[in-house]
């Protein structure tokens, strides 16, 4: 009985891995061929491990274009991601108190507007957005990018926060009214400090879609110096470009580390922010 | 301010409170919605290129879209196709995975990572760029094809029939994150259905169906509705990876919409694309929502 169940225990976890393996392999094939020399990446495909363990495409590929390296393209991306993203969670957390806390005329209907916004794709906003941007003269800038991230405008921050709030016994916030605190002081004294994990967790998402996002900065950024990296690896895969598959591979593993990075140190947050998120309607 | 004046009671009031918590909602709802909506609403009957003023011409540009516009057609096609495959493959795939994860043991952590990664990185440009290149004649994938045995430098990409096919695979790798809300709706059903189910013989599979499965419905619609909207606006893998080619067999809506504003200067005709598409979401929504009745366990 005792050997059956470990036969059983071992073709479990081989084909568990094994199919783990499977899903992260093209993610460690790009890894290593980025050691490779550009010229062998294809000749050597089936082979994950580099003949010659090479540094090289990492040196070329952050020269970037034109004489714009990569450095710059990071810096923009980063930029706009922490902005943004700051911007997210301060409005988002506003919102969410409002929502949670405060009875008023028109919450219904401010709400279902919420939940609609929550349910609509960026990109049916591609064009619409865009000829709103140009009246404004945003065209060409990080404006786009950056400000209307600053209200709200994304339902699911506003949604993870909202409930993490209404968790928060509201005795905390009578007891503060009786003490003669007024609702501001409720939100910054006591509830601000308490929803710190929201605020991890919307922070995580958030930074990670705004360093993913290449939608508007495509339509948005034409000036390659303010280029953020999404937009900058796209030079590499168009038609026409100079192939050096060893330099995109670089530069295209260096972009996924930030990403990697944060979701390897903030698992837990992430897996908490999916799982409130997707449950309910 | 003194806690007496007359603006800090106005301002403290519950209803002015939340009015005012909610601003920048109310703000960027308006300035960063509706505004853009409403004025693409009326582009949407203009002949308009961006650069010049728009001309009013009506309903043309709809008539255009169902009447004389084949690609529309075809990217209409590829992109439902695209979407009613890739949605249930993919939920499909991360039930099974949840269900044979659900069981914790010392190695699930990492599983979880592994099988969840994927959809955290698979949206990027970087990935897109990958994909491209795996499914290259001299890609990974044949090299692979290659080491049992068959040897081919078939391009994927350039067939009618696989193209879209790599793009569906990379949506369906991106399983994870439904993955994990499964993983923890399953965790929530209580366990005495399950031995209350065992009480009468019921069999592992009698189980999965009679319990596990009509438990998860409202999981499963709520998420079924919301990749199908997501997925009939797919764009940057569509756009980076295929460019729409061959034949316009993997032209998403989106990256046609895209270019009828951006490479053909017919920002008019992209916003009636726009309306349509929304027209369609929503019609699709409300169908979907009348047929909950049917398969949907209400858990009240």
């Amino acid at each position: 009985m005792k050997v059956k169940k470990t036969i059983k225990t071992t073709i479990y976890h081989v084909l568990v891995f094994g199919f783990g393996l499977v899903m992260l392999y093209p993610l460690f094939w790009m890894f290593m061929s980025s050691f490779k020399e550009s010229g062998t990446i294809f000749t050597t495909a089936s082979q994950i491990i580099p003949e010659k363990f090479i540094t090289t495409n990492y040196i070329n590929g952050w020269k970037g274009f034109a004489g714009i390296s990569f450095g710059t393209f990071f810096k923009n991306s980063l930029f706009i991601s922490i902005l943004a993203t700051a911007g997210t969670l301060i409005s988002s957390a506003l919102v969410a108190y409002g929502f949670s806390r405060c009875q008023f005329r028109g919450k219904k209907i401010l709400f279902a507007a919420m939940l609609a916004s929550m349910m609509l794709p960026g990109q049916i906003l591609m064009v619409p957005q865009y000829l709103w941007y140009q009246k404004l003269g945003w065209v060409g800038g990080f404006l786009p990018l950056i400000v209307p991230y600053c209200f709200a405008i994304q339902g699911f921050f506003v949604y993870l926060m909202m409930n993490f709030i209404n968790g928060i016994p509201r005795d905390l916030d009578e007891a503060a009214k009786i003490d003669g605190c007024s609702y501001y002081g409720i939100f910054g004294r006591i509830i601000l400090p308490l929803m710190s994990p929201a605020i991890i967790t919307g922070g995580i998402f958030s930074f990670m879609w705004r360093w993913d996002d290449f939608m508007s900065a495509l339509l948005y950024i034409n000036d390659a110096e303010k280029y953020p990296v999404s937009l900058a690896l796209k030079l590499f895969a168009d038609p026409g470009s100079s192939s050096d598959y060893g330099a995109m591979f670089a530069m295209a593993t260096l972009s996924l580390v930030p990403i990697v990075v944060i979701f390897f140190v903030f698992q837990r947050y992430l897996v908490d922010g999916i799982a409130t998120s997707g449950l309910k309607g | 301010m003194h806690s007496d004046s007359k603006l800090y009671k106005f301002l403290n009031k519950e209803k002015s409170a939340g009015v005012i918590f909610c601003l920048p909602f109310i703000i960027g709802f308006i300035a960063f919605l509706i505004v853009p909506m409403g004025i693409s609403l009326y582009y949407s009957f203009c002949d308009y290129d961006i650069l010049s003023p728009p001309k009013f011409v009506g309903l043309d540009n709809y008539i255009k879209m169902f009447t004389g516009d084949e690609v529309f057609w075809r990217s209409f096609k590829a992109t439902v196709y695209f979407a009613l495959v890739s949605v249930p493959l993919r939920l499909v795939f991360a039930l099974i995975v949840a269900m044979i994860l659900v069981k914790p043991t010392k190695l699930t952590g990492f599983y979880r990572a592994a099988y969840y990664l994927p959809s955290i990185i698979g949206g990027s440009v970087a990935v897109a760029v990958l994909w491209k290149r795996m499914f290259a004649p001299d890609g990974v994938v044949n090299a692979l094809l290659g080491t049992i045995g068959i040897d081919t430098n078939f391009a994927w990409l350039g067939s009618t029939k696989t193209a879209i096919w790599t793009l569906i695979i990379l949506a369906v790798w991106q399983f994870g994150s439904s993955m994990l809300i499964f993983l923890s709706a399953l965790k929530q059903i209580p366990k005495d259905l399950y031995e209350a189910a065992e009480v009468d013989g019921a069999t592992k599979v009698t189980k999965f169906f009679k319990v596990t499965l009509p438990l998860l419905t409202p999981t499963i619609f709520f998420n079924l509705v919301m990749q199908m909207i997501n997925g009939f606006l797919a764009f940057t893998q569509s756009l980076i990876i295929t460019q729409g080619k061959p034949m316009d067999s993997t032209l998403f809506y989106a990256v046609y919409m895209y270019q009828q504003s951006f490479n053909y200067n017919s920002a008019g005709y992209a916003s009636a694309m726009a309306w349509t598409m929304l027209l369609f979401i929503g019609l699709l929504t409300l169908i979907l929502f009348k047929t909950k009745k049917f398969w949907v366990y209400d858990q009240e």
